[in-house]
């Protein structure tokens, strides 16, 4: 996966989350990540595809998705119910649509399907090419969440 | 110009999550008479029973789409003039376009702020004045 399409995902994240959720994301290191477990407690993840084809997939640690929804929400939100799942959804979607939105300034087009979100201690996130896939590391105050791309060509 | 903020704003999602992204928007832009449909045929049916002054509406829902819905509203004789703010995550052409077509007072693209949402409403509040 060439680097130039990283960055689309990073941007896109950041504006998202601070657009809606009033918080200024931290991004770390990328690298390279060859399992399917996922970093975080609540997943979402939106396959994509166009002139490239692949998936991303957003991950968040309970403090990071808890203060992301209560300020997204303007109510404390205390634990991983359907309105987290409902807004990681959202959020995926949203970072998708503003991802997209960049890499079709790049020349290229894709879509996207709709999002799906699973929650647990070490669930998977299964990308629509398998792995290996990027991870950029993000940090907020309340914690930390990831961005899990893999794209590959369209054929 | 700022809008009247007492107006009364129904806003359509499917998603009970966004509408309530949505409406803390509008609260921080001072519109606190909010109400909610969770697609297009619900909107219908709160649009005939009661007075609302302004629609907000996601384009991607089951049932009935946000451009399904522009279109009942405008072929509607007590309904046409609404004011009607599209909500979209993508800003293709090609939806812009059939929304315009459509009769659109504006469209919003996702993510935006409470000023952005703000300004848009003013802004269609003002045209129809």
């Amino acid at each position: 996966m060439d680097v130039k399409y990283i960055n689309p995902f990073l941007e896109g994240t950041i504006e998202v989350l601070k657009t809606m959720a009033f918080v200024d994301p931290k991004p770390g290191k990328p690298y390279l990540k060859k399992n399917n477990l996922a970093k975080g407690d609540v997943s979402g993840i939106i396959g994509l595809t166009g002139s490239m084809k692949g998936s991303l997939a957003l991950s968040f640690s309970t403090p990071s998705i808890l203060k992301i929804v209560s300020n997204m929400l303007g109510e404390p939100m205390t634990s991983l119910n359907g309105e987290i799942r409902d807004a990681v959804g959202e959020i995926t979607n949203m970072v998708s649509g503003a991802a997209r939105k960049k890499i079709e300034a790049m020349g290229f087009s894709l879509s996207a399907s709709l999002p799906t979100v699973v929650a647990g201690k070490d669930h998977s996130i299964m990308h629509v090419l398998g792995g290996p896939s990027i991870v950029i590391p993000f940090e907020i105050e309340a914690g930390p969440f990831v961005v899990d791309i893999s794209m590959g060509d369209a054929q | 110009m700022e809008a009247n903020k007492k107006i009364k704003i129904l806003v359509v999602d499917d998603f009970a999550t966004m509408r309530k992204v949505i409406r803390n928007l509008l609260k921080q832009s001072g519109y606190e008479n909010v109400t909610e449909a969770e697609d297009g045929v619900a909107a219908m049916g709160v649009l005939r029973s009661t007075k609302v002054d302004f629609v907000i509406s996601d384009w991607n829902m089951p049932n009935m789409t946000g451009i399904e819905l522009l279109r009942a509203v405008r072929a509607d004789s007590d309904l046409a003039a609404m004011p009607f703010l599209m909500v979209t995550a993508e800003s293709l052409k090609d939806n812009v376009v059939e929304a315009v077509k459509a009769g659109v007072s504006n469209y919003i693209v996702k993510p935006f702020t409470a000023e952005v949402l703000g300004e848009k409403i003013d802004k269609i509040m003002e045209n129809i004045k």
